[in-house]
């Protein structure tokens, strides 16, 4: 979050500008979290939880103060009445807030950062409903519970950094615990490698959300062209733009290849959308993968 | 200034292209700078290179492309004229007169004509020549006027089917004025009287052109008919090589539609200038046929008209019971056979069965009862044209028939009895015949001594009678009297049609009268003593390229001008109306001789063609217009600026060919596998869903079952075709349009055909398919003009329970219970033992619920669930029972009641003896 020194004036017009977008970005993220109704993130075997679960037959070491005499009065043998096991999770976020996410190929697209904030932001809110304790990855925010998180996740997640392309951040995560990165992984592969095996070392299961624009998936260019990075570090200079374009498509699904396969090794879900796509479905499907539902 | 055939107007502005080179260099320029694009995949294109450097000069054929536009700028504008006429060193002056023969020959090359002419009008018009044209079918005093007022009126000029006669030529001759000038006289080839007179006059006011076709012409003379084979006679003016030709008969076919009948081929041999051939056509054909004509030639004379000359009249002769041993000569039939054998066509049978044939005459031998039916039918027949021919008998004599009221088929009431004059037991001679009136159709034959009458039926007084006698005895009593129903008539011969009353069958008297009455057809033209005092009435005229036309409010012509006149512009050639018959005035006769006309030598004779006048300025001023736009499009491409040029190019191409392209290619793609379509209801997220819904149920069919059905269609009903899609998804929205009727045929054709259509109000079903809800009266509004069966709601051992998977429910987002389907027969039982009925043998051609089921199945392209269904747990379930629904519904949309027969499992397992 490198950021020039601040004058008091400036700083008071950022932070007005920040805080003009929080409400609506949190407004659009509970809006988006809204439609998906979940139940309490239950983990779908018996455990320590409010929910009913199952009875089962009282087995040999079980306790009497456990059986459910109501259920046992209506049948010769006597039941164990079990609950859902609900434990809290925590999960850390990480989502790439470098210049190369400020990019949308049509008007009409959303830029990528904001998708991945709009994102981010809405599964925290789901996540904690289901009760998981969420925070950023890094130690600016660590996980907690509660509606005042979400408000300090919203204004975190809004800040930009002047940095060209990002890697994702493992410091400050908690052990065992879930996290989720969102990028679109542009920059060196090599320190999201890094970062990923650091975290997977850790005992950490996340999921990846590979966020592309539809226009570098396409790559529609053509003619003498100077491609330059939105941060204005790097530029390339062709004379026949059309010519790279197979060469550029096989770049980029060889990394994605290589992201697939680091998260086939360590167990964790790659998935890719598009700017293009509702944001919706990859909600959908971002929330599945917490849940470990069913993937397609 | 000429370069090989082409001249120019402003030779030297070629010059400027002495300065193209110059050019050359200047449009050398260098292309644009690059663009600079924001792009974050920049760090996946590091380190790559270019395969071929574009050049950084304006590539060779653009330049080309250039100067070519250039070169064809200065050269279109220094106004080229290929084969340029009007040499400025001949230029002629002094009035110009066109001669036209304008005759039916002329029509065979009128189009080649014409344009020559105005050619001709035109130059004149530059050169200011006072211009007049000259019909010679049609002659006018020759006006000259500007060449321009004569160009607006040539097109109205058409050939006449006639020839001018030496008298026209003559008068032409007269009107011609003293002054001199040029003449160009457009011939049509044929020889006539009077013409080289005409020459000569042309000749002495100065020099003739001739102009005339190489075109040969061929005439067809009229059919005529020998023992029942048409005589077809062809010829020619010049006897050239040998030449094939095809005679096509035209006549109207049983609807009544004109078409061709038949064809003769004939071939002039080489050096003949005459042929003929037969052609043998039934005499059914026969008297249907209207006309001959040589096919490919478009003149008057080359088309023969016929009329009732070809025809056979049709004859139904019906006697009166036969209660007796047949002796021959007494048959009140035999004397008509015998009279009318040689000229018509006898019909024989049940009156009823013979009338359907439409026979032009009835006759009736002392036929006193008629049926009621068949009263009804002949009157019918009568008032259409028939004639029927009644003749007296005993019967009628002593019947009641047209005794106190006239009947409507007898011209006249009859007394009762008859009478008998001149018999053993009466007084009296027997009478003979006055001489016939006037007004009588027999006015003219002789009446011999030797026909008596002795017996015969009486007419009753009346105030009508005097106007329906034809013809009398010598006493005053009437014989044939007549009378006229609508368009036909009824004639009664107060005797019989035998020798019993009367010698008159005995007599050629009798086969006169017969011929008058038109009950048998005279082949004959009839003489000048018959025509006299009649008027004939033109029907339908030729024109002079041998099209027949109605004749309109043309007049009548006196009946001997028909066969003392040539035609001409008072007797067109065509077809005439005129007392009981129909008579075709041919433009070639039998006589026709048609000879090559033989101009004098010194006389200059052209053909038609000559090379036309052509500016070639405007052609090469659009082709520079197109060379630079060109240019732009290929500068933009080189410089990589294209796209929004290509996107516009696109676009408008895509407006032109879209809709056909998809409806080709909907079907191809159809056809070659299995479609799940919706029906595009012009709202697009409402499409958009339907899209993604068929998607993810074809998704799942296709990991499921072995259907495996392509990416989903939007179906057009106004557009696409119905029949290849097994299943259409329709959401009801409020807002979409109702189809039209066409669209309408089209859906009820595909629900008879075993089609398909689930409708999905996607309103969860809240107003129970009432009005209450816009979709639900939109449904309404939608199905109404839909064959739709009676419906139900589904039964719990509809085979959509169980076609795939066992299902009670049929969720789709919403889980209601309601869905609607055929209603089940209402004859169909439980049978006891089985677990579900017998039910429709067919697949129900609509599914209505109001589950979103849509919305349900719809997945992103990725395969992701596009909506959030119900609540965590359950509603993954959900989604998943919606599925199911969806294969079922598919399954039983494709397999039919397969499943329906398990109810037969036991039957067979029985009669299999296990």
């Amino acid at each position: 979050m490198s950021q020039t020194a601040p004058t008091p004036a400036s700083l008071r017009a950022k932070a007005e500008d920040q805080a003009g977008r929080l409400p609506p970005l949190l407004a659009r993220a509970e809006h988006l979290a809204g439609t998906v109704l979940l139940g309490e993130h239950g983990r779908r075997r018996p455990g320590l939880g409010d929910d009913f679960w199952q009875y089962r037959p009282v087995q040999p070491g079980d306790e009497r103060r456990f059986i459910d005499w109501r259920r046992s009065a209506k049948s010769d043998t006597q039941y164990l009445r079990q609950r859902e096991w609900q434990i809290a999770q925590t999960v850390a976020i990480w989502v790439d807030n470098t210049a190369s996410m400020r990019f949308s190929s049509q008007e009409d697209l959303p830029e990528k950062s904001e998708r991945a904030r709009l994102l981010s932001l809405a599964v925290s809110i789901l996540l904690n409903r289901a009760g998981e304790r969420v925070g950023l990855a890094g130690t600016s925010l660590p996980p907690k519970r509660g509606e005042g998180q979400l408000v300090r996740l919203a204004e975190a997640l809004s800040e930009d950094s002047d940095e060209d392309y990002g890697q994702p951040e493992t410091s400050g995560m908690t052990a065992h615990g879930r996290a989720l990165f969102v990028s679109d992984f542009m920059g060196n592969i090599d320190k999201a490698k890094a970062a990923l095996t650091e975290a997977a070392d850790r005992g950490i299961q996340g999921v990846i959300l590979h966020l592309l624009d539809p226009a570098e998936e396409a790559f529609p260019y053509r003619g003498r062209t100077i491609f330059e990075s939105v941060g204005g570090t790097l530029a390339h200079e062709t004379l026949k733009a059309s010519d790279l374009r197979d060469r550029y498509l096989d770049r980029l699904a060889a990394r994605k290849d290589e992201l697939r396969a680091l998260c086939a090794t360590t167990g964790w879900q790659y998935g890719l959308s598009h700017t293009s796509d509702t944001a919706q479905s990859t909600l959908l499907w971002l929330y599945r993968a917490f849940d470990g539902g069913p993937l397609k | 200034m000429m370069i090989g055939p082409v001249g120019f107007a402003a030779p030297w502005l070629l010059v400027a292209l002495a300065a193209l080179p110059v050019l050359w260099f200047i449009l050398r320029a260098v292309p644009p700078a690059p663009i600079r694009r924001r792009f974050p995949g920049v760090a996946l294109l590091l380190g790559l290179s270019d395969d071929d450097t574009v050049t950084d000069r304006t590539p060779w054929w653009l330049l080309l492309l250039r100067m070519l536009a250039v070169a064809a700028l200065i050269v279109g504008l220094a106004g080229p004229v290929l084969n340029p006429q009007a040499d400025p060193n001949e230029r002629k002056t002094g009035p110009l007169l066109l001669v036209m023969d304008a005759t039916w020959a002329s029509a065979r090359d009128w189009p080649s004509k014409t344009a020559l002419i105005d050619t001709m009008l035109s130059e004149a018009g530059r050169e200011a020549r006072p211009v007049a044209l000259l019909r010679l079918s049609d002659p006018e005093a020759p006006v000259f006027q500007s060449a321009e007022a004569w160009r607006t009126r040539l097109s109205g000029f058409d050939p006449q089917p006639w020839s001018p006669s030496a008298v026209d030529l003559v008068e032409v001759a007269d009107t011609l004025g003293d002054e001199a000038f040029e003449t160009r006289w457009f011939s049509d080839g044929l020889a006539r009287p009077g013409r080289d007179a005409l020459l000569t006059a042309l000749e002495d006011r100065g020099q003739v052109t001739v102009y005339e076709s190489p075109i040969p012409v061929i005439a067809l003379s009229p059919a005529t008919v020998s023992d029942g084979i048409l005589n077809l006679t062809a010829s020619r003016a010049v006897a050239g090589s040998v030449r094939e030709i095809v005679v096509e008969a035209h006549g109207r076919d049983p609807s009544g539609a004109e078409r061709m009948l038949a064809t003769l081929p004939l071939q002039f041999e080489e050096g003949a200038t005459v042929t003929s051939g037969e052609l043998a056509l039934p005499a059914e054909l026969r008297a249907r046929l209207t006309r001959f004509e040589i096919s490919g030639q478009r003149h008057a004379g080359a088309v023969t008209l016929t009329d009732d000359s070809l025809r056979r009249r049709e004859v139904a002769l019906i006697g009166g019971r036969q209660d007796r041993e047949g002796l021959e000569l007494l048959s009140p039939l035999h004397y008509l056979e015998q009279a009318l054998i040689p000229s018509a066509d006898l019909l024989d049978g049940a009156l009823i069965d013979v009338l359907p044939a439409n026979p032009d005459v009835i006759i009736l031998a002392d036929v006193a009862t008629l049926a009621d039916a068949e009263q009804t039918l002949i009157e019918e027949w009568v008032d259409g044209g028939g004639l029927l021919l009644r003749f007296a008998g005993p019967r009628i004599a002593a019947s009641d028939l047209s005794r106190s009221e006239e009947d409507a088929l007898m011209p006249v009431r009859l007394r009762a009895g008859g009478r008998t004059v001149g018999g053993a037991m009466s007084w009296g001679e027997p009478k003979t015949l006055a001489s016939f009136s006037e007004d009588s159709p027999f006015f003219g034959l002789d009446t011999p001594e030797e026909v008596t009458v002795s017996a015969q039926v009486m007419a009753q007084p009346d105030p009508t009678l005097a106007s329906r006698v034809i013809a009398q005895l010598a006493d005053g009593t009437p014989l044939v009297t007549r009378k006229r129903i609508g368009s036909g008539q009824v004639v009664l011969f107060h005797v019989t049609a035998n020798a019993e009353w009367s010698t008159l069958p005995l007599s050629g008297l009798f086969v006169q009268m017969l011929e008058r009455l038109a009950v048998s057809s005279a082949v004959a033209l009839p003489d000048l003593t018959e025509m006299q005092g009649t008027t004939w009435q033109p029907v339908q005229v030729l024109d002079g390229f041998g099209r027949l036309d109605d004749a309109g409010t043309l007049p009548g012509v006196p009946g001997e001008n028909l066969i003392t006149d040539a035609i001409g512009a008072d007797l067109r050639p065509g077809l005439y109306d005129g007392p009981d018959r129909r008579l075709a005035l041919n433009v070639v006769t039998e006589d026709t001789v048609i000879e090559p006309a033989i101009w004098p030598a010194g006389t200059s004779v052209l053909g038609l063609a000559r090379p036309n006048e052509a500016p070639l300025g405007g052609w090469l001023l659009a082709g520079a217009m197109l060379l630079l736009i060109a240019d732009i499009v290929a500068s933009l491409a080189l410089s990589g600026r294209l796209m929004p040029v290509r996107a516009a190019a696109l676009v408008l191409a895509g407006l032109m060919i879209s809709t056909p392209a998809d409806a080709q290619d909907k079907p191809a793609l159809a056809t070659s596998e299995v479609v799940l379509a919706h029906v595009l209801t012009s709202v697009d997220s409402v499409d958009q869903t339907a899209e993604a819904g068929m998607r993810g149920l074809g998704e799942t069919l296709f990991f499921r079952t072995s259907v495996e059905p392509s990416e989903p269609i939007g179906v057009n009903l106004e557009t696409d075709d119905l029949s290849v899609y097994p299943f259409l998804y329709w959401p009801v929205t409020p807002e979409q349009p109702i189809p039209s009727a066409e669209a309408y045929t089209k859906l009820n054709a595909y629900l008879r055909t075993g089609g398909m259509i689930l409708f999905d109000t996607r309103d969860a079903n809240v107003a129970g398919f009432g009005a209450s809800s816009p979709n639900g009266q939109k449904l309404q509004r939608l199905a109404r003009a839909l064959d739709i069966p009676p419906l139900e709601p589904i039964p719990e051992d509809h085979v959509l329970t169980r076609t795939f998977y066992l299902l009670q429910d049929f969720p789709g987002r919403f889980s209601g219970r309601q869905v609607w389907v055929e209603a089940a027969p209402a004859d169909a039982e439980q049978v006891e033992g089985m677990p579900f009925r017998n039910l429709n043998d067919n697949v129900t051609p609509v599914v209505i619920g109001g589950n979103d089921w849509a919305a349900a199945w719809a997945t992103d392209t990725t395969g992701n669930p596009m909506f959030p269904i119900g609540r965590g747990f359950a509603g993954e379930r959900q989604r998943e029972i919606a599925y199911r629904f969806g294969v079922n519904l598919v399954m039983h949309v494709l397999t039919g009641n397969y499943k329906s027969d398990q109810v037969h499992v036991p039957a067979l397992l029985d009669r299999l003896g296990q």
